[in-house]
């Protein structure tokens, strides 16, 4: 296994800038989840490291060996794609079989080796199945199989779970976890479902109209969303953005909302830039470090109940602030009666503020 | 639109293309130029001509442009007439309606009758050329033909159609022949519109022409065009006549591609028969362009 | 499920089957059933007397049997060979390679095709094939035909290539492959059935040409069927044509058969104009 690194790797299609500028290392070993809206540029940096597209400039290495120009087959990487790409015409110890055959080895040492992957993948009595005759699950496995086979240096998955339903996603998360743990691939792993992402990673990389918007550790992207758009598309529901600008005189944040104003607190010495009135921000706050009660304070803005979702062990309630809607996760069974006018309190040491480039202030 | 990948590179891809571009350039592009060449020279067979044909100019279009003759029967002027009738009465009111009607009769219905009819119309379209206008000179016979023998019993009178009619008989002819490709294409082309137009349209009580003229007549006018681009051009150069009248009586049935087979091959006169071809080609071309154009303009506005 | 359909309109497309089947049919019936009859006619009706002497006596006309036997075979075969290799080759390529626009290319082509296909392009062809050396050859025809074909056929062709994924291909090339193992091991496999049906559309197409080989083609012993009988029933003085009708349901056979064969395999889908 060997580590794989972007330098500053650009790739246009006519007016698209489909990957814009993107630096990024894979450590050996690491798995790393590239995590983004659909059309952000994904797909296409998996493409890249694989050879699939050539990039217009910048530069892309594997272990030591630069790799920018060459063709897919001097890469030496497996790639599992959202299809599976299982050949319909080949049974699957041809289809897992098909890396080493290209290569050249032997028929009676890809055989050996073909039923020992499978095995450990336990598709091992399947081999003489063509991929019409085994299930969704299966041919994720077979998939997989293949590019495991073929022992390279880095694997790349595109959305390899998303054509399984719900339940045998969370079953092939767990075996795809535990396949990497035992094999300790180095891997680039693109999916769209952040709890996805969340679950297997050891960093994500969170992209946008094909730049990097921040990378991290999944709980550091979770509790610490360097800017908006991380802010909003992390997190089920994600977390509240209420536009807000900044009056000095008073000392408070205006909500745009509802013209409440709000206590910066604490916040105020936690700014790290400076700030002028008038300032346009954003303020951002997770449903669950919202609570809401009957009685104002410093902290505080008021809204209207719009709905209630009681969701089992805890409740999602709606409210109104002006003409925005805020969610509120509260963790408990049975709501207490509220009234119709709430306050909500922030959890202002967990409260963000982003200034108006949308990068994180606070 | 997402442009397509490219899974080789272009030299590869070339590699794979070679061998049919060979073949549309010898076979297709070089007799396009060559045809040109060919129509200012007085190119023979046999004699002097064959080997060293000089340089005519414009002599053999003046020939075929000679307004004195070229109206009379057996001149280019009564060819391009003749053909002129045959491709609006056998590829446009002919095939094109005969393809509709029967597309739009059996859409949304499946089942025996369906196939019977899509079945003979294909028959009647893969047989040899060479069969059909066999069957047909036979189904045409003034004493014992079929046709005539079911006319005589209801009673509508025993024409001698090869004779009499001529130009209607190969008109009936092509459109018989040529009817399968119009019904293929409109009623895959109806299988395309969502049923739940028409049942729109039935629920709130259209009646058969209404559904047929509002809702999948115009969905259907770029497959309409199309068809009519493609049969246009097929009938404008189809030879298959020629195999069922020769061409005659007198000249009656001798579209320019008989024409041109005449010139050409069997008075070996190539310059002129090249000047033939070329006329043909730019009816032809215009002929498709002007179709490109409106396909074109149908799909802007669409 | 069935939708409801008034009774009227039930006979009305009844009506409309019985007038459409007739219109299709009726010119065709007479040659099912004059190669089976003893007697001469030309009105259809069931033969009052069976017999297969009008096949006997086919087969011992040599000029007969050997242009349906010998040359309609050699000239379908190759069309056939021709055709499905270079069709294959080319729409895989087509589809493949990013190429400037490449759809209306093949549009373009299959117009001009039209354009410049039929008598007009006989006239530069003979000459081509005349210096050339291949007047009164097989090869000549073969080869003339297949320019014509070749259109036609990357257009049909181009359909089942473009439903194979791309990321079939993709795959085989991070493993390793190279142009040639994709095409052998993936990419070919999978549109067999395209090859087939391209391959069989060719082949009808060249059985039942006339026009070229009768262009092209001088002696008799060189003649395809085709040629022999229009001959048949053309020019010696008054044919006998329950004899001509036997060769001429011979000579249709085969593309009978081959129809049905890609009814039943493939059912008889809409290949963007099979047939021209
Ligand atoms: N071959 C191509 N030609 C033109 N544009 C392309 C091509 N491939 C990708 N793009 C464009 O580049 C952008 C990024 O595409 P990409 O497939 O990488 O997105 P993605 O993040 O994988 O999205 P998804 O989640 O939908 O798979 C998109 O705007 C896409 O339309
Ligand atoms: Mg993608």
């Amino acid at each position: 296994m060997a580590q794989i690194t972007l330098e500053n790797v650009t790739k246009t299609f006519g007016a698209v800038t489909a990957v814009d500028r993107v630096s990024l290392t894979i450590a050996e070993g690491e798995l790393v989840a590239l995590l983004g809206p659909s059309g952000c540029g994904k797909t296409t940096t998996l493409r890249l490291i694989a050879g699939l597209e050539i990039p217009d400039s910048g530069r892309i290495f594997i272990g030591d060996r630069e790799v920018t120009r060459l063709p897919p087959r001097e890469r030496d990487v497996a790639m599992v794609f959202q299809d599976y790409a299982l050949y319909p015409h080949m049974n699957l110890m041809d289809n897992i079989g098909y890396p080493l055959k290209v290569r050249g080895v032997p028929r009676e040492e890809l055989r050996q080796r073909v039923q020992e992957v499978a095995r450990r993948l336990q598709i091992g009595d399947l081999l003489d199945r063509r991929p019409s005759q085994i299930s969704g699950g299966q041919q994720q496995r077979a998939s997989v199989a293949r590019a495991v086979v073929h022992e390279a240096q880095a694997f790349l998955f595109d959305e390899p779970l998303s054509n399984l339903d719900a339940k045998l996603r969370l079953e092939a998360r767990a075996f795809l976890k535990h396949l990497q743990h035992t094999e300790g691939v180095t891997a680039a792993y693109v999916t769209h479902d952040q709890a996805e992402a969340m679950a297997l990673a050891d960093r994500i990389v969170v992209m946008n109209h094909g730049k990097i918007m921040q990378i991290g550790t999944p709980l550091d992207v979770y509790r610490n969303p360097q800017n908006t758009f991380v802010a909003a598309f992390i997190g089920n529901p994600p977390m509240n953005l209420l536009p807000c600008h900044l009056d000095m005189a008073q000392g408070v944040l205006v909500v745009a909302a509802n013209q409440a104003p709000l206590d910066l607190g604490l916040l105020r010495e936690r700014i790290r830039v400076a700030l002028k009135d008038g300032d346009s921000l954003t303020l951002g706050v997770r449903p669950e470090n919202i609570t809401l009660g009957a009685e104002p304070g410093p902290a505080a803005i008021p809204g209207k109940i719009y709905v209630t979702q009681p969701l089992g062990g805890e409740t999602l309630v709606n409210v109104e602030v002006g003409d925005q809607l805020v969610s509120v996760r509260i963790f408990t069974e049975e709501l207490p009666p509220l009234p119709e006018q709430v306050w909500l309190t922030l959890d202002l040491a967990r409260t963000f503020l982003y200034g108006p480039d949308g990068e994180r202030i606070v | 639109m997402e442009q397509q990948r490219g899974v080789f590179s272009s030299r590869v891809g070339l590699a794979f293309l070679t061998p049919a571009l060979f073949f549309v350039v010898v076979f297709l592009l070089f007799p396009f130029v060559w045809i040109f060449y060919l129509s200012f020279t007085n190119q023979t067979l046999t004699g002097a001509s064959a080997l060293s044909p000089s340089f005519v100019g414009l002599e053999n279009y003046a020939r075929l442009f000679d307004f004195d003759r070229w109206a009379r029967a057996g001149e280019f002027g009564s060819a391009l007439w003749i053909t002129i009738q045959f491709v609006l009465g056998s590829a446009l009111l002919g095939q094109a309606v005969v393809g509709l009607t029967i597309a739009w009769a059996f859409y949304r219905r499946k089942g025996l009758l369906r196939e019977i009819v899509f079945t003979l119309a294909v028959l009647a379209w893969i047989i040899p050329d060479v069969v059909v206008a066999f069957a047909w000179s036979a189904f045409l016979d003034y004493e014992q033909g079929t046709l005539n023998a079911i006319l005589g019993a209801l009673g509508l009178g025993r024409p001698d159609w090869l004779f009499r009619y001529p130009l209607i008989s190969i008109i009936l002819f092509n459109t018989w022949r040529g009817s399968a490709f119009s019904i293929l294409l409109f009623s895959s082309a109806l299988e395309t519109i969502p049923p739940s137009y028409v049942e729109t349209a039935d629920v709130v009580g259209a009646s058969a022409w209404q559904k047929f003229r509002d809702i999948l007549f115009p969905l259907l006018r770029g497959h309409i065009l199309t068809d009519l681009i493609l049969i246009t051009l097929w009938t404008f150069n189809v030879f298959t006549p020629y195999l069922l009248t020769g061409g005659g009586p007198t000249f009656k049935t001798e579209v320019v591609s008989i024409y041109i087979y005449r010139t050409a091959f069997k008075f070996f006169e190539f310059g002129k028969g090249g000047a033939i071809a070329v006329v043909v080609m730019l009816i032809n071309l215009t002929l498709a362009m002007g179709y490109l154009a409106m396909l074109r303009r149908q799909k802007a506005s669409a | 499920m069935n939708r409801y359909e008034s009774p009227l309109a039930r006979v009305g497309i009844v009506l409309f089957t019985m007038l459409a089947a007739s219109f299709f049919a009726l010119p065709l019936l007479w040659l099912a059933t004059a190669p089976f009859d003893a007697r001469v006619n030309l009105t259809v009706h069931i033969p009052a007397e069976l017999t297969l002497d009008n096949f006997r006596a086919v087969f011992q006309n040599s000029f007969a049997v050997r242009a349906l036997l010998v040359n309609n075979l050699i000239i379908a075969g190759g069309a056939m060979l021709t055709v499905a290799t270079v069709a294959t080759l080319a729409s895989y390529g087509l589809s493949r390679t990013r190429i400037p626009g490449r759809d209306i290319l093949v549009y373009v082509l299959i117009l001009f095709s039209s354009v410049v296909g039929g008598t007009a392009a006989m006239v530069p062809l003979f000459l081509l094939a005349y210096h050339l050396g291949l007047v009164d050859t097989h090869i000549g025809v073969i080869l003339v035909m297949s320019g014509g074909l070749l259109p036609s056929a990357i257009f049909i062709m181009r359909d089942f290539v473009d439903t194979i994924p791309r990321s079939y291909e993709e795959a085989a090339l991070v493993f390793g492959a190279s142009p040639l193992h994709i095409f052998r091991d993936i990419a070919f496999p999978l549109v067999r059935p395209g090859v087939a049906v391209v391959a069989i559309w060719a082949f009808v197409n060249a059985w039942g040409a006339f026009l070229i080989p009768v262009v092209l083609l001088r002696s008799p012993h060189n003649m395809p069927a085709s040629v022999a009988l229009y001959s048949f029933y053309s020019e010696a003085g008054t044919p006998v044509h329950t004899l001509v009708a036997a060769y001429a349901f011979l000579y249709t056979i085969p593309v009978l058969v081959l129809y049905l064969i890609v009814n039943w395999r493939f059912g008889f889908r809409f290949f963007g104009g099979i047939k021209r």
